[in-house]
């Protein structure tokens, strides 16, 4: 029995955990509570206006009879009131003698006490009728009444009353419609009430449902939109796009990682096999395969670095240094530390910065990312019809508040349809393949200038390629002067 | 006491120094060690921070190298708190965080030095060897001479052989840098860091060929070779072979 009981007790509460369960027990709490206001309210006020009619009935009965004592006296009363009482649809008479002897009328008993105080009784009172008394003692012949009780100067008693059956019966009838009427609508409404809410909320258990399919790792699952364009629709259709960038982050994360692991593996294999070339001794000085071989796990650091970096840029974890400073001269200290190296390659580095341009930036990484496209135009841009390169670097204000680093080079350019793939980690042209470069430079440039609030916009140069950093002068809102 | 610096001598064949390593991972620390033995210094190993402290407190060493993460008390706070104790002990930070700005709290800490995690053993080496004898005095110097090279940091005028040589102000501030740590390996990141204040790596080496128009410069029409590459490792500039 017990372990019913546990049982029954456990079933409840999982009822109640069930919103539609529980919304409608709130709404069926609240309804009863207004429906038995609503009850009392409305008999109280109709008997109250029944009760009102029969004491102003009863009121005009005494006036009259009292003006039938003053000119006939106690005889002519007494006669008015046996001639009234015989009248159908009577009103209740009663009138005793001092004694409580009953003189005239047609009430034959009534409860105790009734006669004994002058005036209106203060409620209703249980009485006989002569006509019913002896008739059929199954029959219920005591019947409610309202009464006015006065005194004669003999000692005699007089009472006018009005029968209250029909109203009591009356108030009982609209009380029950009204109870009746109040349950139907409170049952219709409830059961109405479950119906929308459940509806409601199934469309809930639906988006709950297929959360928990993407959260079980399925991102191509969605929530469900009805087309009705209503509240849910549009949670679905928020959740959807939050769960379709998800999808892409993660498309994203997966393509990162095979390719890291793909460009790992590749140096790693060379090391090996250098290393296996090195132990066989074939020949080849061991001291230059080692060399090799630490040039080669050098380039696997710079790679983990500038993968480190693209990720602690990207994922903001990465506590910037910001400080104003002048882009010109950064580009400029660039410039210089490239010129030898583009005088190498018999190309030709121009500088285009004629003005001071200060903005709030990390001098460290804006640096970097004009290093990195230097570099890259010098790797990259090289024709094969040996016409001799030019780098252009140029700084610029474009409007207020937002400044330009431009990098362009005169090479074969990036054709319209690659240049968002070039932005990818690890994502390299064909023709590049063969040069040095781990894919990751213009992540990285990116990632800067996400930092920084910036944009970065691939564009062709006629012919060449142009990289077009927009940055905000004023640091990224909120977030510069943080050096951790 | 500074070093002469006509002196012409390898990193090796200066005095020893005196070493602290403060490392919890054994197998590199026992690397490091072995390495700076055979470089001719005498080493300290700690594999804590606290006992760091303590052997950093007590005992006089030229340099000490510090893991930024050690066990009982990080390097980091071993570092800040000698200093607040007086000690002023040349201080190498090693990381494995190695970026830009937990570079500027290392070295806010108290740190002189800053070296990410992997890095190449000469390259450690190096930076002790610049650490340890910075104390030499060489900052208030104001000729510097190797051979028949003279740089004098006042005028800004350089002369091999009494002949004046035309430097750009950055092939001066490398010359210089250069000729500060004479006899002493100095390796490409030492150069970028300290001539061109970047802490980042240049994707290509930017490094040599500013090297070699330098070395151009001062060595083309004059005497022996003054500025030696150093395989694997950097530059060496000194008389001699």
């Amino acid at each position: 029995m017990r372990v019913r009981g546990g049982r029954f007790a456990e079933r409840l509460r999982a009822l109640w955990r069930v919103t539609a369960v529980r919304l409608s027990a709130i709404y069926l709490l609240l309804f009863a509570v207004f429906a038995v206001v609503l009850v009392f309210y409305v008999t109280a006020t109709a008997s109250g206006v029944l009760e009102s009619q029969s004491r102003e009935t009863i009121t005009q009965e005494i006036t009259e009879l009292g003006r039938v004592y003053g000119q006939t006296g106690i005889y002519g009363l007494v006669r008015s009131i046996d001639l009234r009482s015989r009248q159908p649809g009577a009103s209740l008479y009663l009138v005793t003698d001092a004694t409580g002897r009953i003189v005239a009328g047609n009430v034959v008993s009534l409860d105790a006490g009734v006669l004994d105080t002058v005036g209106f009784t203060p409620r209703t009172f249980n009485y006989e009728r002569y006509a019913d008394s002896g008739v059929d003692p199954s029959k219920d012949r005591f019947h409610l009444a309202l009464a006015q009780v006065e005194a004669l100067p003999n000692g005699m008693r007089v009472l006018v009353g009005r029968d209250q059956t029909d109203q009591v019966r009356f108030r009982g009838i609209v009380r029950n419609a009204l109870i009746l009427a109040l349950a139907l609508m409170g049952v219709g409404a409830l059961f109405a009430w479950f119906l929308v809410g459940r509806q409601a909320l199934r469309r809930l258990d639906a988006m709950s449902a297929s959360s928990n399919r993407i959260l079980a790792g399925d991102l191509s699952e969605r929530l469900p939109v009805t087309g009705a364009g209503d509240e849910f629709d549009r949670l679905s259709e928020n959740l959807n796009r939050l769960i379709g960038r998800v999808a892409l982050l993660q498309e994203g994360l997966r393509q990162v990682s095979d390719n890291i692991a793909h460009d790992l593996k590749t140096p790693l294999a060379r090391l090996r096999n250098r290393a296996e070339a090195a132990l066989a001794g074939g020949g080849a000085d061991p001291r230059s395969a080692l060399e090799g071989m630490i040039a080669e796990a050098d380039g696997m650091i710079r790679t983990f670095d500038a993968l480190l970096m693209i990720a602690r840029v990207e994922a903001g974890s990465h506590p910037v240094m910001m400080m104003r400073v002048d882009l010109s001269q950064l580009a400029a200290d660039v410039a210089e530390l490239y010129e030898p190296l583009a005088e190498e390659a018999e190309a030709q580095l121009v500088l285009e910065a004629p003005m001071p341009v200060m903005a709030m930036v990390s001098r460290e990484l804006i640096s970097q990312a004009i290093s990195n496209l230097v570099d890259n135009a010098l790797k990259y841009a090289e024709m094969p019809d040996g016409r001799a390169t030019r780098i252009v670097i140029r700084v610029l204000q474009a409007e207020p508040g937002r400044c330009v680093i431009e990098v362009a080079d005169n090479g074969p350019g990036i054709p319209a349809d690659k240049r968002g793939r070039v932005l990818e980690r690890f994502f390299r042209l064909d023709e590049s393949r063969t040069k040095p470069g781990s894919g990751l430079g213009l992540s990285l440039v990116q990632a800067i200038a996400r930092i920084h609030g910036g944009t970065i916009a691939l564009g062709d140069a006629e012919p060449g390629l142009t990289v077009r950093l927009e940055l905000p002068t004023d640091g990224r809102p909120g977030e510069d002067g943080d050096d951790g | 006491m500074a070093y002469p610096a006509i002196q012409a001598v390898s990193s090796s064949e200066l005095p020893s120094m005196r070493i602290l390593i403060i490392e919890d991972d054994r197998e590199a620390a026992n690397y490091l060690v072995k390495a700076l033995r055979e470089a001719g210094h005498v080493c300290d190993l700690a594999t804590d921070g606290e006992e760091g402290f303590h052997l950093a407190n007590t005992r006089d060493y030229d340099v000490m190298v510090v893991d930024r993460m050690l066990p009982q008390k990080d390097g980091l706070s071993v570092i800040s708190q000698l200093r607040e104790k007086g000690v002023g002990t040349p201080a190498l930070i090693l990381s494995a965080l190695g970026q830009v700005d937990d570079r500027v709290t290392g070295l806010r800490a108290g740190g002189d030095d800053y070296l990410a995690k992997p890095y190449a053993i000469s390259e450690l080496l190096a930076r002790i060897e610049v650490l340890g004898r910075r104390r030499g005095g060489k900052d208030i110097e104001t000729v510097y001479r190797v051979g028949d090279l003279e740089l004098d940091r006042l005028s800004h005028e350089v002369k091999r052989g009494g002949k004046t040589i035309v430097l750009q102000p950055r092939e001066f501030r490398l010359l210089e840098y250069m000729m500060k740590h004479a006899g002493q390996v100095v390796t490409r990141t030492m150069l970028l860091e300290n001539v061109w204040d970047y802490h980042f790596d240049p994707q290509t080496n930017v490094i040599d060929v500013h090297i070699s128009r330098l070395r151009s410069k001062i060595e083309r029409d004059f005497g022996p070779p003054l500025l030696h590459t150093v395989r694997g490792a950097g530059y060496i500039m000194r008389a001699g072979e």
